[in-house]
């Protein structure tokens, strides 16, 4: 993002400071969220969120306005991806490649059921298990209820793109539920 | 609309309230004749529900926050370090919402705003009220029987109450409420721990009509059906809300 890649600015003045604070510190809940579910450790989520509330810091110059948490999130999940210690985020196991073929969901009856008995520790499990990029949407959908403009803006990717990795990422993590609820891997 | 992969992403735009009124008609008119796609509806809605439990959320740890200013007043060079907000400070600041809202509402007063703009600023002011004074609930129950017959001999109607857990959003309780310069029913439902009102009154002949609003961050959303008047504000996103009210509706 051009934010990240820009030269920082020199320090804010202590009311800007105190702006930036009020403006960015509401949201770290979230921002410790998106760390936490794209990173492998506790220490790694808040390590991600100190670099990223820092660098959000020098670009603060740049912020537009607004509520602040899609911004924010935009350099959290950059942090995520760019931060220098590797192996930090949580292996992307699909490549960018978006024609990567999905399975037949023809076998997906109707599984209502199943949902509803699924404890949160199981779907919890199953959305860990999810290749990154469609985790990330789905935390940023339905855990931080951000709309499909705001995703297009963190994730960096046309609405279109948004789109498809959401309805891709929902069928994937419904077949591993089911998987899982049958005990295992078909 | 045949049942393409379009069909299938937009039926997911559809679930997340990303969809134009046209378009939404659309979709209903085609879940109406397409069992496969009625099926996959209910299936997404269930998913959704699933995720909205609260324990997928991780929280972040207590000594983050006071850590994150120390090192953001250490970065910019901000020598002061001002104590960190407790209950009292957020009390506090919970009251200096208050009076902003206050002050909002007179100013807007003062540019004799019209009555949609002051009935939104008294659903957010009554909103904003029943998260400050701890007593968001008078009847705190999921169990849409319970809150129900609550309001018996309360309010001078019946309201309607429905519990939305099936669709994630779970109903927490019910309390009474003052609108528009009567008694009203205000139904409380939750959303990964963002508080929904949803108050019901009685309509008068000078009822404001439906629409959506945004004040000072919260979002309000008014309909109404033939003798009610309802109106859900919440700080949660309008997409989420406005599904919330669909759901109402349906």
């Amino acid at each position: 993002m051009s934010a990240t890649q820009r030269e920082p600015k020199r320090s804010l003045s202590p009311s800007d400071h105190e702006r930036f604070e009020r403006t960015l510190l509401p949201h770290l809940r979230a921002a410790y969220n998106l760390a936490r579910w794209l990173t492998r450790t506790p220490e790694d989520a808040e390590d991600v969120v100190q670099e990223a509330y820092l660098r959000a810091l020098r670009f603060f110059g740049g912020f537009r306005g607004g509520d602040g948490k899609a911004w924010l999130l935009t350099i959290v999940r950059h942090t995520c991806y760019t931060s220098r210690r590797r192996g930090r985020v949580t292996e992307a196991t699909v490549g960018l490649d978006e024609a990567m073929e999905d399975v037949e969901d023809d076998a997906l009856g109707p599984e209502e059921l199943l949902l509803q008995r699924a404890s949160g520790a199981a779907v919890a499990a199953a959305l860990q298990e999810l290749p990154v990029e469609f985790r990330e949407a789905l935390v940023l959908r339905e855990l931080e209820g951000l709309s499909y403009k705001e995703m297009a803006e963190v994730s960096q990717l046309p609405i279109g793109t948004v789109m498809s990795r959401l309805a891709r990422g929902r069928k994937r993590l419904r077949r591993l539920l089911q998987e899982h609820a049958r005990g295992g891997p078909a | 609309m045949s049942c393409d992969e379009q069909t299938e992403i937009l039926l997911h735009a559809y679930v997340d309230g990303e969809l134009d009124v046209a378009r939404s008609l659309e979709m209903e008119r085609h879940l109406s004749k397409c069992e496969r796609c009625a099926a996959d509806l209910a299936s997404h809605r269930a998913l959704r529900s699933a995720l909205a439990d609260g324990s997928l959320y991780f929280e972040a740890p207590p000594h983050l926050e006071k850590r994150m200013r120390a090192e953001l007043r250490k970065a910019a060079g901000v020598p002061k370090a001002v104590p960190l907000p407790g209950w009292r400070g957020l009390a506090a600041a919970a009251s200096l919402a208050a009076m902003a809202v206050l002050a909002w509402a007179l100013v807007a007063t003062s540019r004799a705003p019209s009555r949609e703009a002051l009935l939104d600023q008294e659903i957010v002011a009554a909103h904003v009220r029943s998260l400050m004074a701890d007593h968001l609930t008078d009847v705190p129950s999921s169990d849409q029987h319970t809150v129900k017959p609550w309001f018996n001999g309360k309010v001078d109607f019946s309201p309607e109450v429905r519990d939305l857990s099936a669709d994630g959003y779970p109903l927490v309780g019910g309390r009474l409420d003052y609108i528009d310069g009567r008694g009203a029913a205000a139904l409380v439902y939750e959303r990964r721990k963002h508080a929904i009102n949803v108050f019901v009154w009685p309509e008068d002949d000078s009822g404001a009509g439906q629409g959506e609003a945004v004040v000072r961050g919260y979002n309000v959303i008014r309909w109404r059906r033939p003798g009610t008047s309802y109106a859900a504000v919440s700080d949660l996103n309008m997409a989420e809300l406005r599904e919330l009210v669909r759901d109402l509706q349906r």
